[in-house]
């Protein structure tokens, strides 16, 4: 009795299962959605438009040779502007500590944090550090995995800013 | 060779190839387990689905292994400080699986919960594999499609194996691996949500698969409890009560000096302990040879029946009356 209960109710789950499936590939196909998207589409408001980054000093990656009120300099905000350049952006820079600039990367106020972060970040669980783009030996003869933090889950802009680094032939 | 005893049981041949079989088969999973578990981790990242999938798999793992240490413990001969024998290994260790799976049920039930509360995005970005860079949501689907097909065919192989055993560990093995693709296929599910944009997909999946764990951890604790309770004997699947019972009464009202007959057996996991009350005619002494050919007769029934007391009484003790307070009981 007890297997002959549960035989339908599984089918329903499959059933249902299967259901969901259809129609998320449906909406891939149908509204030529790419994988991943953004949920909050930060991809889509940063093309042409413009890309707000946070900025925590920590050369050589990163700078304010002539105060927080004028323009970063460093390698990682060199990259940057080349990475709003492939998306026709504007950079808006805001300087700031790194736990500050995460809070508004979290509130949706930034879209990018940049300082020198590394793998061992731990802001892991507020940010999506990305992959790591570049390898170097720091100071205490130990690798560093440089990475840049993204807002969390909007993979779209987390995979284009990825395959931007990616392609920068960097050491890794 | 000397794998062919439960106990001072000795197995008949089908229940030795079925020993045989349900280990190899149970090696196998393990093998095809630890494989599944390895990639999971490698491509799990910060999925929520994918960490449940991956502490399923894990989970997977304790009951094949309670099975085979279980089998080993059985074998050993019942001692003077064991006068049971070392039956009940397998209901210990199907104690220890259910609280653990119940235990991970409700630890990933609250943490995906948590996680569709609080509105977590899940970041999924690129990997890199070999100067090839694609999104990692692909690796994990692959994965998971990879743990979804061989747990089931597993799971298939085993169910007859446990059923000719009478072995309740292997058998809720094989039943949790039967649905073990639904697990794949919710997780496959959450992370094409991720991909398309539905932050709480993921959760949502980790949430189902935590689900089933819970369920899984529930109806194993409930079966391991009952068993070592001294439930009443049943059939693996726990549906029925265990037909050999009815056929030890039978066999024993088969005799003319017995007036009435009824049987309490206890399921020590695999092998049954029989106590046999029967009333003699009236003005009827049992003899000690009327009282060894019964005894022999019911160990001659099925291999599972092997330690067997008969006591002749006056009357049939009431708990073991098919009356009405027993009849209200099994229908809770």
């Amino acid at each position: 009795m007890e297997v002959a209960r549960r035989v339908p109710g599984r089918r329903a789950v499959v059933a249902a299962v299967v259901g969901v499936l259809v129609v998320l590939l449906a909406t891939v196909a149908g509204c030529s959605v790419t994988i991943p998207t953004d949920p909050d589409d930060t991809l889509t408001h940063v093309t042409g438009g413009t890309l707000r980054v946070g900025v925590s000093v920590n050369p050589p990656w990163t700078d304010f040779p002539d105060g927080t009120g004028s323009d970063p300099t460093g390698s990682e905000v060199a990259l940057v502007e080349e990475f709003a350049g492939t998306l026709d952006a504007e950079v808006e820079w805001t300087a700031g500590s790194e736990e500050a600039l995460v809070g508004q990367l979290e509130r949706g106020d930034l879209d990018l944090v940049i300082g020198g972060l590394t793998a061992r970040s731990p802001w892991s669980e507020k940010a999506a550090l990305t992959y790591r783009y570049m390898a170097v030996t720091g100071a205490d003869g130990q690798q560093e995995l440089h990475v840049m933090a993204a807002p969390m889950g909007e993979n779209a802009f987390l995979v284009a800013l990825e395959r931007f680094l990616l392609d920068q032939d960097l050491p890794r | 060779m000397t794998a062919a005893r439960f106990g001072h049981t000795e197995l008949p041949e089908e229940q030795q190839a079925a020993l045989r079989r349900g280990k190899r088969l149970t090696w196998l999973s393990i093998a095809f387990l630890a494989t599944a578990i390895t990639l999971m981790y490698l491509v799990m990242g910060s999925s929520q689905a994918m960490k449940a999938a991956w502490a399923e798999d894990l989970l997977s793992l304790i009951p094949p292994i309670a099975f085979l240490v279980a089998v080993r413990r059985a074998k050993r001969p019942p001692t003077p400080e064991h006068p049971y024998g070392y039956h009940r290994a397998v209901g210990a260790g199907h104690l220890v699986a259910a609280t653990a799976l119940l235990t991970m049920g409700l630890f990933l039930v609250w943490d995906s919960a948590s996680g569709l509360l609080k509105a977590e995005h899940p970041p999924v970005g690129l990997v890199e594999i070999g100067g090839w860079s694609l999104w990692s949501g692909w690796l994990m689907i692959a994965a998971l499609a990879y743990s979804a097909v061989p747990p089931v065919l597993l799971g298939r192989a085993k169910l007859p194996v446990a059923d000719t055993l009478h072995d309740r560990v292997l058998y809720a093995d094989a039943d949790m691996n039967k649905a073990d693709w639904m697990t794949a296929l919710g997780g496959i599910v959450g992370i094409l949500g991720i991909g398309v944009g539905l932050w709480w997909a993921d959760a949502a999946a980790a949430l189902f698969i935590a689900g089933g764990i819970l369920k899984d951890g529930w109806t194993n604790l409930r079966t391991a409890v009952g068993a070592l309770m001294d439930a009443r004997a049943e059939t693996v699947e726990g549906d029925d009560p265990h037909p050999l019972v009815g056929d030890i009464e039978d066999s024993l009202r088969t005799w003319g000096w017995v007036r009435d007959a009824r049987a309490r057996v206890r399921d020590q996991g695999h092998v049954f302990h029989v106590e046999a009350f029967v009333v003699p005619v009236a003005g009827h002494a049992a003899t000690l040879d009327e009282l060894r050919e019964l005894r022999e007769r019911l160990v001659e029934l099925d291999w599972k029946i092997d330690d067997v007391v008969v006591a002749p009484v006056e009357e049939i003790p009431p708990q073991l009356e098919p009356g009405e307070r027993a009849q209200e009981h099994t229908d809770v």
